[in-house]
């Protein structure tokens, strides 16, 4: 479980989030909606500790992340995984040192108990073995992502943070993408955050829904709520697609 | 002030950069990969200027001294001394600088704007080390070096030039670089490479690490790391100088 605790975050004058407090559960996809600009990307990052923030708290199930050592937020940093936005595959190295990085780095089996290991999170996540040795920039957007997930999910990690996992897919990869994630959280139990502006995978996948507006958090609820709610940013997010207008129409809005 | 900022800044860096690497055997496989990279690929580059550098110094010492008193030798013992004492530590730090620097700035950079230093901090990777400690290690490594090959090949310039020329005979330019030969020009010439060294790859690292934005920062980076090593390069010859010699 990770709790959020009145977080604030401003960089010079511009404040980009106030006083944010949520709960993100365990075994279950927690996902973070809001438009483009609204900071959602910041709040993933002072999550994870890449920004500091001016006030509030980030727990890991109960421990503190800002307050805590240095040694003490490495070892936690180990329990963490992150897809970024746009992948962050080192270009270096090819997709199966990609995966085989973390391992390296911290792991405590031998080479081959790694290699094993990292060929079965490439194979969880469909990667086939004739793919293995070609480098970032040699494989599709999608497969890019997929291979992200795969080194995300390497150190068997008990947190999982995945900011925008479907941007820039096709729709049919996009639910790929989304059904791999909500897989593999309830597979391993993880705390996952996904975040995402995508209402398709919203309505695929959204138990719990933390809408952000302004830097704010604004709303939050399951989706069934999110399709009644009265409240007007929100209903002017979910709503700004014909599609959705649509389904709210069938459904007698 | 902002160059106040930059200072602290870049002190902090470095501490971060020369804190204990988390597996030794990682960070010296890159190592090696470094050396390969910084110091066997710079090798073409920094033979072929040295050569024509030292040919350049022959010739203009020569065309200098029109009083018959001044012995010939004096070609040799000139190409041999600037060479050692100037050219080929500083000039060829120089090149480096443009070469290694800003490669390693856009290297650096590029993986800042495409989020894979931040991939190496949440993994809980210390990234200023994993990125830039090895580069540090492979050109203190290798420049020296790389040096002492472009001493050789700018005094065997000079040579080359002599017997091609006529200007004066070789046995006169050999007699001159073996002309009071002092072992203490090479070791400061030495002390100064691996200080140049050391600036080329945490400044070019510095500069790449601290990028924001996308590609046209990483350019705006890469340029930076290059002209600010050199400065760097330029007051430390000075302060060495003064201090050694
Ligand atoms: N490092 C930074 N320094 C200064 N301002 C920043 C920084 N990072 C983000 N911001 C600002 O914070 C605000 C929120 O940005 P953020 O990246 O969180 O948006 P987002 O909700 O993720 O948008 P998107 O859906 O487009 O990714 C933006 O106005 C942005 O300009
Ligand atoms: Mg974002």
């Amino acid at each position: 479980m990770i709790e959020v605790k009145g977080l604030s975050k401003r960089f010079g004058e511009a404040q980009v989030l106030t006083d944010i407090s949520a709960v993100f559960r365990k075994g279950r996809v927690n996902q973070v909606i809001g438009k483009s600009g609204s900071g959602k990307s910041v709040l993933a990052k002072c999550i994870v500790g890449l920004h500091v923030p001016e006030e509030g708290e980030v727990l890991y199930d109960g421990r503190s992340f800002h307050k805590l050592g240095k040694d003490e937020k490495r070892a936690v940093r180990q329990e963490i995984g992150m897809l970024f936005q746009g992948g962050a595959l080192f270009d270096s190295l090819n997709v199966m040192e990609n995966v085989m990085f973390p391992l390296r780095m911290f792991g405590t089996t031998d080479v081959k108990g790694m290699r094993d290991r990292a060929e079965h999170c490439l194979h969880r996540v469909s990667i086939t073995p004739d793919k293995h040795r070609l480098y970032p920039g040699e494989i599709s957007g999608g497969m890019q992502k997929r291979v992200g997930i795969a080194r995300a999910i390497a150190m068997q990690p008990k947190y999982l943070l995945c900011d925008e996992p479907n941007s820039g897919l096709d729709p049919q990869t996009s639910i790929v993408i989304d059904q791999l994630i909500a897989e593999i959280t309830e597979e391993y139990s993880i705390t996952t955050i996904v975040i995402t502006h995508d209402m398709n995978s919203v309505m695929e996948s959204g138990d719990s829904i933390l809408f952000i507006h302004k830097g704010r958090k604004w709303w939050e609820g399951g989706r069934e709520q999110l399709l009644h709610s009265d409240n007007m940013e929100l209903n002017e997010f979910v709503f700004a697609g014909s599609l959705m207008r649509q389904v709210k129409g069938a459904m007698g809005g | 002030m902002r160059i106040l900022f930059h200072i602290g800044h870049y002190a902090l860096f470095l501490r971060e950069t020369f804190a204990r690497p988390e597996r030794i055997r990682i960070y010296w496989r890159r190592t090696l990969d470094e050396i390969d990279l910084l110091g066997v690929k710079s090798l073409g580059i920094v033979s072929v200027l040295s050569g024509f550098m030292g040919a350049v110094i022959a010739l203009q010492t020569k065309s200098n001294i029109n009083n018959p008193f001044i012995p010939d030798n004096l070609v040799g013992f000139a190409t041999r001394q600037s060479s050692i004492l100037e050219f080929s530590p500083t000039i060829i730090a120089l090149i480096l600088a443009g070469k290694v620097a800003g490669t390693i700035a856009a290297e650096i950079g590029t993986m800042r704007v495409k989020e894979q230093i931040d991939a190496l901090d949440i993994m809980g990777v210390n990234s200023a080390g994993y990125l830039v400690l090895p580069k540090v290690v492979a050109a203190l490594v290798i420049f020296p070096f790389l040096i002492i090959i472009s001493m050789f090949l700018s005094v065997f310039g000079g040579y080359l030039i002599v017997a091609a020329t006529g200007i004066i005979s070789t046995a006169a330019y050999e007699e001159g670089i073996r002309l009071d030969f002092d072992p203490f020009t090479v070791t400061y010439a030495l002390i100064k490479t691996e200080v140049f060294a050391f600036i080329i790859t945490t400044v070019g690292g510095y500069h790449g690490y601290i990028t924001r934005g996308g590609t046209r920062e990483v350019g705006i980076s890469s340029t930076t790391g290059v002209v600010w090593s050199i400065v760097a390069i330029i007051i430390s010859n000075f302060v060495i100088t003064k201090l050694m010699l």
